[in-house]
Formats: structure tokens, C-alpha cells, sequence
């Protein structure tokens, strides 16, 4: 029951960071000053009169004095509107409400940025680091293991020392070498393809170990041996024979790494070394609680938090699944 | 002295201590009358009770207890609270004030200084303090082996400063060259014990004197506290010194404390949360974010929560416009074209919004700045230069009179039509420094520059201001340790080693700056307080029309105690709440 519930918030927020543009109900880089660490905006019902709406609503924002936090101005209320386009622009939302007041349905930032949208379009690039980035291992790892198994000799004793090396690479300090090299006029989205780029070339050696024990096994097989007897070639056995029987373990192995890599992107943005300002990720969201303030009075920053524990938990399941005898949740 | 405020952590980092001397070659006389100045602030202090511990936190633990080579802030710390100098700096009034020189006078020439040492001096050990230790500590400073940052201080002209025993309690001090204000110079030099480290000095080993794992009894100083264990990891607790020199009004040796316990804390959160918790008394320098947190909660809490307003540290935005043989990343050599244009500069400046920067990033704990002269910085602020208001209006007018237009997309184009467009660095270690990047992207934003945020890590950050130069526009915090104009030398001069938007430069200077350079000479020569103030209100004014550096804010000094803490009394300089810590007490 748990599984199958983490899958389906799993499925609904990779749809969500997919159409963020329609699910955000603002601009991830809109910043609303007047209204920095602002608490989750309450969506009424029920007005300062005791009537009942069957439209929700909300009641703008005022900042009390001294940054002592904000109230509502109960004088006028404000419906949702559902479907809308925004005033001037073209694009759908799901939901919005009409100026003066706001819908920080999951808080703002320092900056006032809402929190909810953010998320959305800074899943994009977590998530997106995640999958590109084991994808990209995963591949490199199936081919060059796939080619050390089945050719051996000195290809696979040259392949896995190299195997070996890059396992011992520790890839933080890699990527704040790399970092550190680049120009300073780099574009969030030349970072992010940078940071998938690197985790993908340093990550490959763990798939390809895998995949390379499970190629010597199969090349084995009696119905290998006999395809090579009727004259196939390398290349066609390893496509034809050997890599579907190694197809679950390859698919187990993505499951494994995308969190792995979405973690990765995380640490680094945490650290603000990752995917910089304006541009939203989980990470740099996730680096706001660093500080003792937000800890200490901004809860909903805790946001990014429980949706990388969602989707861990949730890639996880799909490990679980597919690997025999992996434990489940 | 010079501060760099910028370190991996949010504390500031000695980085280096300047020659700001060894410039100027006129060798004009100086008046030896004394300087009028504004009233003082007073601080009066109470007559305390003796006895107690004071337990206080350290961010970090100190790297040495050697004063020769201390340039971290925690080291600093302690440091100060062991050791005494001769002449001292005053924090509350910003005046100097006798300390283990009882006075002093200045030859005509204005070369040469005779200090008069108090009698019946001794050191936390019991022996007895005389000139021979004076002369003892300045060949120390002066040593090329030990490489003791403030050296190059006690250079002027080329020549080291020239120290002689006249007698048991009188020493000359000769310049090479005069010097405004040279009194303020011997503050913060610690005065060293000869008995104990003369060996080291002539072996060449007084480097790796007084470290950590030194033994407190070999440990001695003129300062109100001396060394009584060091738990590694832990704390290092010191004691009253009981030969310290000062008592109160009432005749009551100094310090009332019987010992400061400074316990090491992983950050300043840690710090805030031992504070709160009740595990230490006293707190300073925090961030606006934690002390919005304890001032929230001060009633409840048993403790105050202090504001004193902006101190001297000031965070300004500058771009690279050092000179370089070939380009060293693409379209820099574009760009600094606009970087070289004053209406340019001044353009950024009027676009940024000064009020944003200091309600969202410093909770309003922060002072808007026209130049490097903060407002806490009384006796020199330049009051005729207007506070920085945001107008985009006058950005756009300014831009259009250099040749800038904007695209149909409201973008900014340079007068060759190529989009503006430039990336500002920042220390990720600076929370406060990436959101007022991060607000100035936004503001840039409005009159069509395209900013990139270039966060990096504290140590390729200094590479790239100091080192390489592989950046388009930065942001940093420099604070000073001293209030004196001279302070800025190395900022201001066009051959200063802070001189941080062209520490590489080619060809002529631009009239602006080589008035400064001008401006800056004259005042090192001149005594007289108001005709010194005049000259620096005009370099402020050269400043604040060309903008070299874009000042930003000034953020406020931050402190809490405990209300059982007596003389609490935070001031700018030097270190904020322990600098009159030989007058601290606890309340019963």
C-alpha cells in the first residue's frame, strides 16, 4: 500500500516539474520584496463573517512593522481563480489569484519568491540532473563493461583498472576543481549540463563492473555458444544474446542512480557551488536552512527538504521491484 | 590596519596588514599641535565586583597565542585580551589614550617620538616590564624571519622605524619620513616579554613560539588575562593577571573577572544556539538573521540584545578593470569598456536599490553607503554626500549620455550595439553578499543588464580578486582596524595593495585618481585635524562622482550579553564587546 502510494507521488510529481509553467502559479524568478519569508498564504472558506464561499479565497498580506511577520487585511477578500491566464501574459495556470493580493501557497524566500513555484521549476533541474546523469553512467557503463566481459584480456584488465581509478575519484572535489576553472560568465544551464556531464563520466565504473560480471557469465551460455557457432558476430551477440538478459540488472542500476545523481546536484547547489541565482534547483532552495533563522522560524523552507526524501523514497521502490531480494520499504 | 571581511565563514579575516606607509616621497614637517576633535562618545564605566567566570564562544579555535602572527579573528581574540600595547586606540571615544606609555611627546621635525614608560610595570609571569622589552618587541616585529604582519606598518618610506632605549622607562622612536597621526600606530602592538623569548629570536625559531601546545607558565603578557589551559577542541580558559596595571575609580584592581572561558563552537548558529541556551554569557558579532532571532526573544531570555549601529566594515560592488597583455577569458576586453566608463559606473549605482538590500539581506541592520566612509565612522564621514537613491530614471539618462540604447526587448546595448551583459562573483560562504547579488541581479534586470551570478568558493574567490583576476564584476566586505583615514591608503592609492578594481594597471590614470593619489599624500603630511578632514571630505567626493568601487552597506555591529554581564558596552572598534574586557563583570 505504501509502495504503490509512493509510485503514484513519485509519477504526480515528476507531471507537476514536467508542466510546472501551468502547476507554478508565479514566475520562479519574481520577486515580490515586500513580502520576504512570508508564511504560507491560508486559503479561506469561511470569511471574517462567518458566511461560507464556495469559491476558496485568500485575504491579502500585510508586513507588520519590524519584520515582525504579516498579518491579513480581512477588509476585502480575493477568489482563486482556476484555469486563468495571467493578466498580460498567455500562459495557464492552474490556479492564481489577482493582484494586490498573493498566493504563496508554500511561503517565499528571503527574496519573496514563491516557494511552491520554485520548487516546480527547480525540480527540472534535479530531477533532470538525476536522470541524465545515470543515464549517462549507465550507458557508458553498459558499453565498456559489455565490451571488457566479452573481449577480455587486456581490453577488460585496462578497463577495470580504469574502473578502478575513477571509483577512487572523489567527485566533490572534482567538481569544485571544475568549478573553480570556469569562466565567470557561465550560464546556470551551461552548469547544470557541466555537473551532469561530470557525475555521468565519473559514475560509470560501478554499472560497468556489474555489467562486465554479468557479460562473462552469459557469454557462456549454451545458446551464446552456439549463435558464435553459426558465425555471429561479437557485436551481434552482445546486442542479440547477451545484453537483454542483462536488461533488469541495467534498469535496477538507473533506478539506483538517479537519486544517487539528483543527490549530487543537491550537495553541490547546497554548498552554492551547483546551478547559481536566479535559476531555482532543490539544492540551492535546500542551502536557505544553513542558517539558525530559517530554521528557527521558517518551516515551510523546509519544503525542497521533503520532496528529495519523497523521491529517494520513491526510486527506491522502484530498486526494490526490480532487484530480487532487495528489501522494500 | 586593514581587515578583509570576506573568509569562507561569515568572520572577518586579517588577510593582511598593509604598507600604507611606504609611499610619498616629500618629506615636509608637520606641526606637533594637538588635533581638535568632535566630542567623544563617553562611556563611563561602573565600578564592578570582582570574581566570576565569563564564559564567551569562539567560532573557531585560535590558529596561535603568538601576537607576532595572530590574523585570524579568533586568534585576535585572544591575543588581545593577553597582551597590552603602548599607545592604545580607544574603541568607544575613537582616540588614542596611554596605555603602558604614560605619555608621549613628538619632535618638531615630527620624526621623532619619545614615549614615556609607566614604572613598576610586570608582566603576568611577575617580571618586571622596562624599555629593554619595548626594544626587545620592536626588533621582533621587525624581523624578517618571524614575517609578522604588521611589519610592513613599522616601514615608512622604505626604512624600518628606528627604536632606542634612552633610558630604563624612555624610548625614541625615529621615522624615516613624518606621518599624520603615527601615535595610532603603536595600538594593538603587543609589548614582549625579552626574558622569555630573546633565545627564540636569535635562534630564528620565534615562529613556532607560543603555539597551542606551548605551556601556559611560558606564556606571559601586559594584557588584563593570561593563559590558564587550553583544552583542544574544547575551550581555552584564561585568568586574571594579577600584576595588571589598572584599577578603577574606586581603587579596585582591574580585571573584576577571575577567568574568561571561550569555549569553540563549530559556526556562529552554533554560537547563537549556545547563547540561547544559556551556556555562554556574551555574544558578538552575529548576523542580522540570528540577532532578529535573539532580539525576538530578549525579554524572556534574561539577556539584551545590543545594536550600535553600522560600524566600519563596508561591502561595496566593483568591476575588473585591471590592465592585461592579452584577454584572458572572452569578451572581457569588450566589457571593460564599459567597466572604464565613469556614467556607467554611476548608472549600476543609481539602478541598485540600496533599501531592498538592507531590508531583505541585513533585516534592515545595515546602513546605505555613498563611499567607503561609513557612517559609523564619525570623525571622517563626509555629512554633504548625499545618502544613494534608487532612480532608474537617472540610470537611463546617465547610460544615454555614454552612447548606451536599448533593443526592442528592452535590453541594454553598448553604443557597438552589443547587449550588456556581465557576471558578478561572489564568496558562497557570504550568505549575505550571494542575496545582495542576487537583489542586484533583479535590480540590473529593470534597465536591461543581463547579470550572472557567479558563486564560488572562499579560497578560488581570493584567487580570482587577488591572483588572476578571472572575474567581470565582484562583491566584497573590507573592514578597517583603525578609523583614521590612513586606514584606506591601500584601497584609495592607485598603487595600493587593495586597490582591488586594478591591482594591474597600464598607462596613464585618470585625472580622478590621480587627484585622489594627490589627496591622499597630502593628508599623510598634514596634522592639522580640520585641514586633514577637508582633504578627505574632497577624496570622498572624487569618489562618490566616479565610483570606482559601487559602496553598498555598511552593516550594523551585533551584539548580545547576559543582563548580569556589567559594562557591556559594544563599540566599533576592535573587537566589539571584549574590548574593555578588563572592565567586564558579572552581576550576582
Amino acid at each position: 500500500m505504501l509502495s504503490k502510494a509512493l509510485l503514484a507521488v513519485l509519477a504526480a510529481l515528476h507531471i507537476a516539474v514536467l508542466f510546472a509553467g501551468f502547476f507554478a502559479p508565479y514566475d520562479s524568478h519574481q520577486q515580490y520584496r515586500e513580502f520576504s519569508y512570508a508564511p504560507p498564504t491560508p486559503v479561506h472558506w469561511i470569511d471574517s463573517g462567518g458566511r461560507l464561499h464556495l469559491r476558496p479565497f485568500v485575504y491579502r498580506l500585510v508586513p507588520k512593522p519590524e519584520f515582525a511577520g504579516y498579518e491579513e487585511d480581512r477588509t476585502r477578500l480575493f477568489p482563486l481563480c482556476f484555469f486563468c491566464r495571467t493578466s498580460g501574459g498567455d500562459s495557464l495556470h492552474l490556479f492564481e489569484v489577482s493582484g494586490p493580493a498573493h498566493l504563496f501557497l508554500a511561503g517565499t524566500d528571503a527574496y519573496g519568491r514563491d516557494v511552491l513555484s520554485r520548487l516546480l521549476f527547480g525540480g527540472r533541474i534535479s530531477l533532470a540532473s538525476g536522470l541524465l546523469g545515470a543515464f549517462i553512467a549507465v550507458a557508458l557503463g553498459t558499453a565498456i563493461g559489455a565490451i571488457a566481459g566479452y573481449y577480455g584480456k587486456w581490453l577488460d584488465e585496462s578497463a577495470m583498472a580504469l574502473a578502478e581509478i575513477f571509483l577512487s575519484v572523489p567527485w566533490l572535489y572534482l567538481l569544485l576543481v571544475v568549478r573553480a576553472l570556469l569562466p565567470p560568465h557561465i550560464e546556470s544551464g551551461s552548469i547544470f549540463v557541466l555537473l551532469v556531464a561530470v557525475l555521468g563520466v565519473v559514475g560509470w565504473a560501478r554499472p560497468a563492473r556489474l555489467v562486465r560480471g554479468l557479460v562473462l557469465s552469459l557469454k557462456r551460455r549454451v545458446y551464446v555458444t552456439a549463435a558464435r557457432g553459426f558465425g555471429a558476430s561479437g557485436f551481434y551477440l552482445l546486442r542479440r544474446h547477451i545484453l537483454p538478459g542483462a536488461g533488469p540488472v541495467i534498469a535496477t542500476q538507473l533506478a539506483w542512480y538517479v537519486p544517487q545523481f539528483m543527490l549530487a546536484e543537491v550537495t553541490l547547489s547546497f554548498f552554492g557551488l551547483g546551478v547559481s541565482e536566479p535559476a531555482p534547483s532543490w539544492g540551492n532552495m535546500l542551502a536557505a536552512l544553513q542558517r539558525a533563522y530559517v530554521l528557527q522560524s521558517c518551516w515551510w523552507l523546509f519544503a525542497p527538504a521533503i520532496v528529495i526524501v519523497l523521491v529517494f523514497a520513491g526510486y527506491r521502490q522502484i530498486f526494490a521491484r526490480y532487484a530480487p531480494g532487495a528489501p522494500e520499504l | 590596519m586593514r581587515f578583509l571581511a570576506v573568509s569562507a565563514n561569515a568572520f572577518p579575516l586579517v588577510l593582511a596588514l598593509l604598507p600604507f606607509l611606504s609611499r610619498t616621497e616629500n618629506g615636509a614637517r608637520f606641526q606637533t599641535s594637538s588635533e581638535t576633535h568632535p566630542p567623544p562618545a563617553q562611556f563611563v564605566a561602573e565600578p564592578g565586583i570582582p570574581g566570576g567566570t565569563l564564559v564567551i564562544s569562539s567560532h573557531s579555535e585560535p590558529k596561535t597565542l603568538n601576537p607576532l602572527l595572530a590574523v585570524d579573528s579568533s586568534s585576535r581574540k585572544i591575543t588581545a585580551l593577553l597582551n597590552a600595547d603602548l599607545i592604545h586606540i580607544n574603541s568607544a571615544t575613537q582616540q588614542t589614550e596611554p596605555a603602558l606609555a604614560e605619555s608621549w611627546s613628538v619632535s618638531d621635525s615630527g620624526r621623532r617620538y619619545l614615549l614615556h614608560l609607566r614604572h613598576g610595570l610586570r608582566f603576568s609571569d611577575g617580571s618586571p616590564f622596562d624599555a629593554d622589552d619595548v626594544v626587545f618587541s620592536f626588533r621582533a616585529y621587525l624581523d624578517d624571519r618571524v614575517q609578522s604582519p604588521q611589519r610592513d606598518l613599522l616601514i615608512t618610506a622604505g626604512k624600518p622605524i628606528r627604536v632606542e632605549k634612552i633610558d630604563p622607562y624612555t624610548v625614541a622612536f625615529s621615522l624615516e619620513r613624518p606621518y599624520a597621526a603615527a601615535e595610532r600606530l603603536f595600538d594593538g602592538l603587543a609589548m614582549l616579554p625579552r626574558h622569555l623569548l630573546e633565545n627564540q629570536l636569535q635562534q630564528g625559531t620565534l615562529r613556532s613560539a607560543w603555539n597551542l601546545a606551548t605551556a601556559p607558565q611560558a606564556i606571559a603578557g601586559l594584557g588584563p588575562f593570561r593563559v590558564a589551559s587550553y583544552a583542544p577542541g574544547q575551550r581555552i580558559v584564561l585568568e586574571r593577571n594579577p600584576y595588571y596595571w589598572k584599577s578603577d575609580s574606586r581603587g579596585t584592581r582591574l580585571p573584576y573577572l577571575d577567568r574568561i572561558s571561550v569555549v569553540f563552537a563549530a559556526n556562529t548558529d552554533a554560537e547563537v544556539m549556545r547563547f540561547e541556551q544559556g551556556e555562554t554569557d556574551l555574544i558578538e558579532n552575529l548576523d542580522a538573521q540570528n540577532f532578529a532571532l535573539l532580539a525576538r526573544r530578549q525579554n524572556a531570555g534574561h539577556y539584551r540584545a545590543v545594536d550600535i549601529g553600522p560600524g566600519l566594515e563596508y561591502d561595496f560592488l566593483f568591476f575588473n578593470q585591471n590592465a592585461f597583455p592579452s584577454e584572458p577569458f572572452p569578451h572581457l576586453f569588450e566589457r571593460q569598456k564599459w567597466f572604464r566608463e565613469t556614467q556607467f559606473r554611476r548608472a549600476v549605482s543609481a539602478a541598485i536599490d540600496r533599501d531592498a538590500l538592507i531590508r531583505l539581506a541585513y533585516f534592515g541592520r545595515a546602513d546605505a553607503l555613498a563611499t567607503l566612509v561609513t557612517p559609523g565612522n564619525r570623525r571622517w564621514t563626509d555629512p554633504a554626500i548625499p545618502r544613494p537613491v534608487r532612480s532608474l530614471e537617472n540610470a537611463r539618462r546617465l547610460l544615454s549620455s555614454c552612447g548606451f540604447s536599448w533593443a526592442s526587448d528592452h535590453s541594454l546595448l553598448d553604443p557597438a550595439r552589443n547587449p550588456v551583459r556581465f557576471a558578478i562573483t561572489v564568496n558562497a560562504g557570504k550568505p549575505q553578499q550571494v542575496e545582495m547579488a542576487t537583489l542586484i541581479q533583479q535590480d540590473l534586470k529593470d534597465i536591461g543588464i543581463q547579470v550572472d551570478l557567479d558563486q564560488i568558493e572562499f579560497h578560488t574567490f581570493m584567487d580570482r580578486i587577488f591572483s588572476n583576476y578571472r572575474y567581470e564584476a565582484a562583491i566584497i566586505a573590507l573592514a578597517d582596524g583603525d578609523a583614521d583615514p590612513n586606514s584606506e591608503f591601500n584601497v584609495l592609492s592607485s598603487t595600493g595593495t587593495a586597490h582591488l578594481w586594478q591591482l594591474k594597471s597600464a598607462g596613464p590614470i585618470p585625472k580622478w585618481q590621480a587627484e585622489i593619489d594627490q589627496l591622499l599624500d597630502k593628508q599623510l603630511i598634514t596634522q592639522n585635524y580640520e585641514e586633514r578632514k577637508a582633504i578627505y571630505n574632497r577624496i570622498q567626493q572624487v569618489v562618490w562622482e566616479n565610483m570606482p568601487m559601487i559602496c553598498l552597506v555598511s552593516p550594523h555591529i551585533l551584539a548580545a550579553a547576559k543582563n548580569s554581564v556589567g559594562n557591556f558596552h559594544p563599540a566599533i572598534l576592535g573587537d566589539p564587546a571584549l574590548w574593555n574586557a578588563d572592565r567586564l563583570f558579572l552581576r550576582p
